[in-house]
């Protein structure tokens, strides 16, 4: 079975004006709107479109996290994913350990291509992908913008400072994927009726041998400086003239 | 004492300044000796430019064919490898450092501070949640060596100056043959650096058109700024990606900046919030640009900004 597997992180919703908590213990979840991570739809997106081609036979969907994100897993089912599997835990998962448990996860499923996103918008880490190649000793191929797959070899367009860098890779082979890679389809109601039917594996964190600790001490939150509001000016003139007084042309 | 080793960022015949910028967050850490590793196919050149900063203590130099083109599955391995005697390991958040830094850290078995904004400590660190809407202090543990990416718009280029020594390595690792560089294609414009400019002028979906896009590129030209784009008019095809400002494109700090008919969203705004000053261009008086821009003036940008192009020749 070609099996492609794709990281999908339950994130708030990228709408969401964000609130630090009074207790700067983190930021305000409760009654927020959840997600899926925006570049792991397009993840899932591409997987799709592949199999579409002809070119996979199977689409698995993975998240670690709260029982929740049954929700996501459900969504990404009704996309048309073929199967999800839950690592349920209510820790908060680091990079390391998530690239540990795909690693565990990829020696019972047997994937080609792992398509996770560049990033995940909550953490901002966006290095799950790196470390998931390292611990599998395979390619890795980082923001992709365009990804082609022929002849056991993927060849992709990455978006680089530089502009579009392209690599060639072996598979099997691990990719994270940029905004730019193509337009996540929208979900119908039959396909959310569909989904309903479709397996949804819980697996415990603790089948894993990963630790729900993490290493990292999340010490506060704060919000970040904030930029005072500043002036408004009535035509180009007086634009010219307060850039000049602040000496700045 | 900590022990630093910070990846240079290059292409093969100059240091990229995002280097120098790590060499200035690495000197934040008391008491610490900073050390540059140098991996290409022919290091000569790039490695007497690091030479010359200022606070450098030594250069190692790597020399393999392999390391032409900066692949992340190849240089890991020998940055894992030689930082055996480093507390830290440093890299710039670029698309280079990105790329490279976690696969280094799974390499060493450890996790990674991305895009580190302030230092607090050896093992303490501000860092960017949430687009930047939250900053999180993150503590890694005393015992642990520190992977980490430096957020390059939030330090100063370290001054030039140093006299180095440069030292050669062998790390004596196999590198794999599975990851193949293709191409790299990217507009070489004669315009300032967008991460390095000191003025950049931005236009978003407002221009309409690669077409419209010319008035941002002559108003530039004429202030000598570089050129950035919101993620939208990088979307619809006005620019190429490399103009992208924001959350997933470039983290700028420039001292002047103009967002024009730009709309203000967060993702956008992440990628400004260090730049001294901000000018906003936009028709629509309630645009949450307005919110955070130094001067604003509302209007439309085909007429502004032609007359303060004509005003500032
Ligand atoms: C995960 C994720 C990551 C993202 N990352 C980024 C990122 O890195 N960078 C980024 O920029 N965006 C990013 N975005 C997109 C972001 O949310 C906004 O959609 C985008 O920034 C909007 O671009 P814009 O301001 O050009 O367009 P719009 O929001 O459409 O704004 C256009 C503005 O132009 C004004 N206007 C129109 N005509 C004129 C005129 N003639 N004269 C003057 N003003 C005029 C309008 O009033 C409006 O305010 C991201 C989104 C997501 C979900
Ligand atoms: N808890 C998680 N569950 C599923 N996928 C994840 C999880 N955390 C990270 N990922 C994947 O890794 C990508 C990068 O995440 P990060 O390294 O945290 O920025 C995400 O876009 C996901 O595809």
């Amino acid at each position: 079975m070609r099996r492609i597997m794709v990281g999908v992180k339950r994130v708030v919703d990228y709408n969401v004006r964000i609130r630090v908590k009074p207790d700067n213990s983190g930021v305000v979840t409760e009654g927020v709107k959840m997600s899926i991570n925006p570049f792991d739809e397009i993840a899932l997106e591409e997987a799709l479109r592949i199999k579409e081609k002809g070119l996979a036979d199977e689409v698995l969907a993975v998240s670690i996290g709260p029982a929740d994100t049954q929700q996501q897993l459900r969504t990404a089912l009704a996309m048309g994913a073929d199967r999800a599997i839950l690592v349920q835990t209510d820790a908060l998962v680091e990079p390391l350990s998530v690239a540990k448990i795909f690693r565990k996860l990829i020696d019972k499923e047997q994937p080609f291509l792992v398509l996770l996103g560049k990033q995940a918008i909550d953490d901002d880490n966006g290095q799950t992908a790196q470390m998931l190649s390292a611990l599998w000793d395979r390619p890795q191929a980082t923001s992709c913008s365009k990804v082609e797959l022929a002849d056991g070899k993927v060849t992709v367009n990455r978006e680089v400072d530089a502009g579009i860098e392209v690599l060639e890779v072996d598979l099997p082979a691990v990719l994270s994927v940029d905004l730019r890679l193509n337009e996540p389809r929208y979900v119908k109601l039959p396909d959310i009726m569909k989904a309903k039917k479709k397996p949804l594996d819980t697996m415990a964190l603790g089948d894993f041998g990963v630790s729900d600790a993490p290493a990292f001490k999340s010490v506060k939150v704060e919000p970040p400086p904030q930029r005072q509001k500043g002036i408004m000016v009535k035509d180009v003139a007086e634009l010219v003239d307060v850039l000049k007084k602040k000496g700045l042309v | 004492m900590s022990k630093i080793l910070i990846v240079a960022e290059h292409d093969g015949a100059k240091l990229n300044p995002s280097t120098h910028k790590c060499v200035t967050c690495a000197a934040k850490i008391p008491g610490a000796s900073v050390d540059v590793l140098v991996l290409a196919a022919d290091s000569a050149a790039v490695a007497s430019q690091a030479a010359a900063i200022a606070g450098v203590g030594k250069v190692i130099a790597v020399d393999d064919a392999a390391n032409k083109e900066p692949i992340a599955a190849v240089l890991a391995p020998q940055v894992a490898k030689l930082a055996a005697d480093y507390t830290h390991v440093f890299g710039p958040s670029t698309t280079f450092g990105k790329d490279l830094m976690p696969r280094v850290a799974a390499l060493l078995g450890v996790g990674q501070v991305s895009d580190i904004m302030a230092v607090e400590g050896a093992h303490s660190f501000k860092r960017p949640i949430y687009a930047g809407n939250a900053v999180l202090t993150v503590e890694v543990p005393a015992d642990a060596k520190v992977v980490a990416t430096v957020r390059v718009a939030s330090f100063e280029a370290a001054a030039m100056g140093g006299g180095a020594s440069v030292v050669k390595a062998d790390p004596g690792v196999a590198v794999p043959t599975h990851t193949r560089f293709v191409s790299r294609s990217g507009a070489t414009t004669g315009r300032p650096d967008l991460q390095t400019a000191a003025r950049v002028v931005a236009g978003g979906r407002a221009l309409g058109s690669a077409d419209g896009f010319k008035i941002i590129y002559s108003f530039a030209d004429k202030i000598g700024a570089a050129v950035g784009a919101s993620r939208a008019a990088v979307d619809a095809g006005y620019v190429p990606n490399d103009l992208q400002i924001g959350q997933t494109g470039k983290i700028i700090a420039p001292e002047l900046y103009f967002a024009i008919g730009i709309s203000g969203a967060i993702q956008h705004m992440t990628g400004i919030k260090d730049a001294r000053t901000i000018v906003a261009i936009n028709k629509d008086g309630e645009a949450p640009i307005f919110e955070s821009a130094d001067v604003g003036i509302v209007g439309d940008l085909f007429a502004i900004v032609p007359e303060l192009e004509k005003a500032l020749g």
